[in-house]
């Protein structure tokens, strides 16, 4: 699930000065369950660009918002409403937002700002354990990520930074993740898996744009 | 000359630790080093120490060679990434640097900008496999290297960690990958250190305990509510306390105290004393107090 938080009203009305009629998109997946951009919060955000003086063309909920021929397909079911704004506003995630601006032939703003990957742990709790790094080390780790939950990514185990109470010593809220891994695997008593050298990541973990093609794949 | 010789001697060792300004005033970095140079095998100069901006290790390393001293480059892994730690490595060498510590680093959102980009693109672990690597004449992509450095590397660990057993996997790996020598965090309860020993025991690398002077019972105990990994045993404390409690009736008698850097002289004479049966040495961190390192090296009779 693709975490994000609604910008401030005031930052969203201010890169929408001069462009006083709107086209609001969301999102059927992610936004919605995260409630930026599912269809409650559209009409919300309608209503207060309206006592802000903004007129909504209309709206649509991509389905979802990062499926580039899906979400063309519904430009073109609203495009008199699309046709009559000045600018589209996307209440979903930061590729929802690229999706939309890549088709769009308006200009294009965000409402949302994209926090993480996450577990959504009950009713809007979210929590983050995959940074997408591309090389896979969980099973060695009792099935908990060195990369995202270590406060410095570490794969060889923890550096000097644990409290006496088995917190880390960036944030007393946060478990040490080296802690819960060894804790976890000991249980498990497959504490042989820690040992070893692990080489560095191959540069997965910023590579710039990441693609991927599935031979047969063409959703 | 590097610390390889005297590591691999039967000698007790001493290494000492300044830290470079914040500021380009370099002159009391390098007194400091003078002061001790004679006196210590080798003299560890703090990278970017608790993630607050400063001088770097490699330029005041360079500076304290010039005066005579040994120095130990500390290298985190924190603030550069694969490429950059390579290059300073070889640059190092090309400075005359010959020994480095290779450490992961306090994490940026515990020092002075707060907002730092955190790299940490190799782990300390990593980081002593890569220096290896330059050693044996290679980057770590294997490509070969037009002359080669022959660095003494280094590596730490936290005595007091818990788990312990956690501790010592990884203190395996970096004896694995290359560490020569191994500075530990402070120590000050002799009994635990030698629990520690007795389970680090088959490994064959030297191992000097980490002694940091202790300033006052504040500090003593501000560390053992925020430095993981460090307790100061009520005993010190309750002395710390009492000698600055007599500095302070002192100055109200308008009268010199000095009690504190007494006490603080003392109990780190008596922990050397104590670990010195134990380990291969002692790395003295003073924090500011390295004016009184030559005492304490007299005292416990080290120089």
């Amino acid at each position: 699930m693709t975490i994000s938080e609604p910008k401030p009203l005031e930052e969203i009305l201010g890169v929408l000065q001069g462009q006083d009629k709107v086209f609001l998109v969301g999102c059927s997946d992610c936004a919605t369950v995260v409630q930026v951009g599912g269809e409650e919060q559209l009409k919300e955000m309608a209503k207060t660009l309206e006592e802000n003086g903004k007129t909504v063309t209309g709206m649509l909920i991509g389905e979802p918002g990062c499926h580039l021929l899906g979400l063309r397909k519904q430009f073109r079911e609203h495009r008199a409403e699309i046709a009559a704004a000045d600018a589209m506003l996307i209440l979903s995630c930061g590729t929802g937002a690229q999706t939309a601006a890549a088709i769009a032939d308006k200009p294009v703003h965000t409402a949302t700002n994209t926090l993480f990957l996450g577990c959504v742990e009950r009713f809007g709790q979210f929590r983050e354990f995959c940074s997408a790094c591309g090389d896979c080390t969980l099973e060695r780790n009792g099935f908990i990520c060195s990369v995202t939950r270590c406060s410095k990514g570490l794969q060889n185990g923890p550096c000097g930074g644990t409290t006496a109470d088995g917190k880390c010593e960036v944030s007393p809220d946060r478990d040490c993740a080296w802690l819960l891994i060894y804790n976890k695997v000991k249980e498990q008593n497959a504490l042989d898996s820690l040992k070893g050298y692990v080489a560095p990541k191959e540069g997965q973990i910023h590579p710039g744009q990441r693609t991927l093609s599935r031979e047969g794949g063409e959703s | 000359m590097s610390l390889r010789p005297v590591l691999q001697s039967d000698r007790f060792i001493v290494t000492g630790e300044v830290g470079p300004p914040k500021g380009v005033d370099m002159s009391h970095v390098i007194e400091e080093a003078k002061l001790i140079a004679k006196m210590v095998d080798g003299i560890n100069v703090t990278d970017i120490q608790a993630a607050a901006m400063r001088v770097g290790s490699l330029a005041t390393c360079h500076l304290i060679k010039d005066v005579g001293a040994e120095p130990v480059l500390q290298m985190v892994t924190r603030d550069r990434n694969r490429l950059a730690l390579q290059s300073d490595l070889l640059s190092a060498w090309v400075l005359g640097i010959e020994n480095v510590l290779c450490l992961t680093g306090d994490h940026p959102t515990l020092g002075d900008h707060k907002s730092a980009k955190a790299v940490y693109d190799l782990d300390s672990v990593q980081l002593l496999k890569v220096a290896k690597g330059l050693n044996e004449g290679h980057d770590m992509m294997g490509a070969e290297l037009e002359g080669k450095p022959d660095f003494c590397l280094g590596a730490v660990v936290s005595p007091g960690a818990n788990p312990l057993e956690l501790q010592i996997m990884k203190l395996e790996k970096k004896v694995e990958a290359g560490a020569e020598f191994i500075q530990t965090q402070a120590v000050y309860d002799v009994n635990l250190f030698a629990e520690f020993m007795g389970k680090v025991k088959h490994l064959s690398v030297p191992i000097l305990a980490g002694i940091v002077l202790l300033k006052s019972a504040g500090m003593a105990k501000y560390m053992n509510a925020n430095v993981a990994g460090v307790t100061v045993p009520d005993e010190l404390i309750a002395r710390m306390a009492k000698a600055g409690a007599a500095d302070k009736a002192a100055k109200e008698a308008g009268q010199k105290g000095g009690n504190l850097v007494a006490t603080s002289i003392e109990i780190a004479c008596e922990l050397i004393a104590g670990l010195k049966p134990l380990c291969r040495g002692v790395h003295l961190m003073p924090l500011g107090w390295g004016h009184h390192v030559p005492k304490i090296l007299k005292e416990a009779g080290l120089a």
